[in-house]
């Protein structure tokens, strides 16, 4: 018999039992669903973790301050401030791992536009503090040497804070006021969305560190005499020195701030990046975890399968041996229900594929979710389905096979 | 082939059939001598439980006998493999059943071009002949209706030009009035004698006497042997 010839009678079997194969369908239909939207969701995590690597920057590390103890009371990391503005540039200069350093001085306050105020964090620092974060400007220029050393009244906001200030207005060359000093915004940075916290990183001002110091931040007691910073932002060249930059960066830290040996580092040397590594391992893991869940319910649609066509078998047992009588040998009968049953799990892979696009869609848009649809995602899941319809359906075709004719014609 | 033309269509020696039940065998049929020649309308009759039916299956191929001999047109066909089985009975040999075992809600043009489909007849061909065996038993107009919308003699009539659509040697009919009417019964009778008439070999297993009648030759069993074996003498007009 040829295989076409086996295709249609599989077809027509199939079509006859409209109700019943609609609900063997349904078991690989979702099994297919689950495993396309678990990998896709998995993927979309994995794929956000990148996307917060790549928008922190790549191979970052920072050095915070050390901790202050008061009278048996510790302070947390910074409480103690230990680092310096000179710290940062020793590093850039010195340590050959070391790609860029930048200073930063962290405080927050009302930024102020015409009748518009927004709240938000900013920055004092070098323009290295762009090279770090490997953040572009969007519209106008970074700062120029003359206004990093003479405490320029310059200003780069993110977009968020260029949104809330001017709408859809372009804010280069606009006057804002930080406590009560006015700026001019020379540039709108580059969009960077959120971060692994689920921080706004747009929502931020940058401006000289010496303007950060001696114009906004001013201790009044010593304006401009403090050259103490909140952190240094570290980026480290490619290659696989990384944890050899950062032993030399705490040498050269440890000898400036002149500790001796049996002192502890005054100062914590945070590896951002490997952070952020460890996350995506994890959400690696939890990717795997989920597909490994959702072919569960393939194998389950599998079983299903080979219950209905065992029932099919005996249910069909006399058609079986009319088949036989007039002339169908047992490897055309054993092809017929193969047939049927890979015809059943194809069909069901195609629609579970279909359902799956639907269903990644549905919480990609109702979930806020992220996720990746992948074509070899689709196809493995497909190809899954083929082998449970081969396999769960060769030993029901086998039993039908294996009638004699005579038995299988006067069942009753 | 020349051989096979003169030798008779049936021809069998010593034939027996065993069934296993549980531990102890029981003889179905014990030892059968029959030859059945081409063109004869051959009547079996007997009891349940005579062997007839273990007889007929012999005949149909659709069962492997435990001892004897069995030559459908000149070839062996005791010792052939399953496969081989399959093809003498999809290219020789015509069944009719009494339930008809047509293929539910398949129309009877399919139904008919069943066998044609297991003996790689093309499938311009297939219908083609389905159709002309159909119109052979009056049933030209009803190429599309699938078995409910039929009434039994019809359906009869289908699984008939079912049976000859490969134009075999042998037409096997296992009680095909089993389940009509007097009447229907009749006019299938009928039908099969017009067959017997156009050359087709004719081997019917009823236990009824008045459709026996219909028959050239009854052969009577009883515990699994030939009890009578003679000439119908007062066929009906």
């Amino acid at each position: 018999m040829s295989p076409l010839a086996t295709l249609r009678i599989a077809l027509l079997a199939l079509r006859i039992n409209k109700l019943r194969s609609a609900l063997t369908m349904l078991g690989i239909i979702i099994g297919v669903a689950a495993v396309i939207i678990m990998i896709a969701v998995g993927r979309g995590a994995q794929l956000r973790v990148q996307d917060q690597i790549r928008s922190l920057g790549s191979n970052i590390v920072m050095v915070l301050n050390g901790t202050n103890t008061s009278g048996g009371a510790r302070g947390g990391a910074g409480s103690q401030p230990t680092i310096f503005e000179e710290d940062a540039y020793a590093l850039g200069r010195e340590i050959e791992e070391v790609q860029a350093a930048a200073p930063t001085l962290r405080g927050s306050g009302q930024v102020v536009f015409g009748n518009a105020n927004w709240s938000t964090v900013f920055y004092g620092t070098t323009t290295d503090y762009l090279t770090v974060r490997e953040w572009g400007i969007a519209e106008g220029r970074p700062f120029e040497d003359a206004e990093m050393n003479g405490a320029g009244k310059v200003a780069l906001i993110g977009q968020t804070v260029a949104n809330s200030l001017f709408g859809d207005a372009n804010p280069v060359d606009q006057v804002i006021r930080i406590r009560k000093v006015p700026l001019t915004v020379i540039g709108v940075l580059e969009r960077k969305g959120q971060n692994m916290m689920g921080q706004d990183q747009d929502d931020i001002v940058l401006m000289p560190l010496s303007t950060a110091r001696n114009r906004i931040m001013g201790n009044p007691a010593s304006p401009g005499k403090s050259r103490n910073i909140s952190s240094i932002m570290v980026k480290m060249r490619d290659g696989p020195q990384m944890d050899q930059g950062i032993a030399h960066m705490r040498e050269l830290l440890r000898q400036r701030h002149r500790l001796q040996d049996d002192q502890d580092d005054d100062f914590y040397v945070r590896n951002l990046s490997e952070i952020l590594e460890a996350q995506e391992a994890a959400s690696k893991v939890m990717a795997m975890l989920l597909a490994a869940v959702a072919s569960v319910s393939l194998l389950v649609g599998g079983i299903g399968i080979m219950n209905i066509m065992l029932v099919s078998v005996t249910e069909r047992t006399r058609e079986i041996g009319l088949r036989m009588a007039v002339g169908a040998r047992g490897r055309d009968i054993l092809l017929q229900f193969l047939v049927e049953a890979v015809t059943l799990s194809l069909i069901g892979g195609l629609l579970g594929i279909a359902l799956g696009i639907g269903g990644q869609e549905l919480i990609a848009r109702f979930a806020g979710w992220p996720t990746v649809l992948s074509l070899d995602a689709m196809l493995l899941a497909a190809g899954f389905a083929a082998f449970v319809g081969v396999f769960f359906g060769y030993y029901p075709a086998r039993k039908a096979a294996s009638l004699s004719p005579i038995d299988a014609l006067r069942y009753e | 082939m020349a051989a096979a033309l003169i030798a008779p269509l049936i021809e069998v020696s010593g034939l027996g059939k065993d069934y296993a039940m549980g531990n102890t065998l029981v003889a179905a049929l014990r030892g059968v001598d029959l030859r059945i020649d081409r063109g004869e309308f051959v009547a079996i009759m007997g009891a349940s439980g005579s062997g007839k039916s273990t007889f007929m299956n012999l005949l149909g191929c659709l069962d492997k006998p435990s001892r004897g001999r069995y030559r459908l047109a000149g070839e062996e066909v005791s010792g052939l493999s399953g496969d081989a089985l399959a093809r003498v009975r999809n290219q020789r040999i015509g069944f009719v059943f009494q339930h008809f075992n047509l293929l539910a809600r398949t129309s009877a043009l399919d139904n008919v071009a069943l066998p044609l489909l297991y003996g790689h007849t093309p499938a311009a061909e297939r219908t083609q002949r389905a159709r002309q065996r159909l119109s052979e038993v009056g049933l030209g107009e009803r190429l599309a209706h699938q078995p409910s919308q039929l009434s039994g003699g019809q359906q009869q009539r289908v699984a008939i030009a079912r049976a000859l659509v490969n134009n075999p040697t042998l037409l096997l009919a296992d009680e095909p009035t089993g389940a009509l009417d007097t009447h229907t019964s009749l006019e299938i009778m009928a039908l099969l004698q017009a067959l017997n008439r156009g050359g087709l070999t004719v081997v019917l297993v009823t236990h009824e006497h008045d459709i026996a009648r219909h028959a050239r030759r009854i052969i009577t069993f009883r515990d699994g042997e030939v009890i009578s074996d003679q000439p119908n003498t007062v066929l009906p007009a």
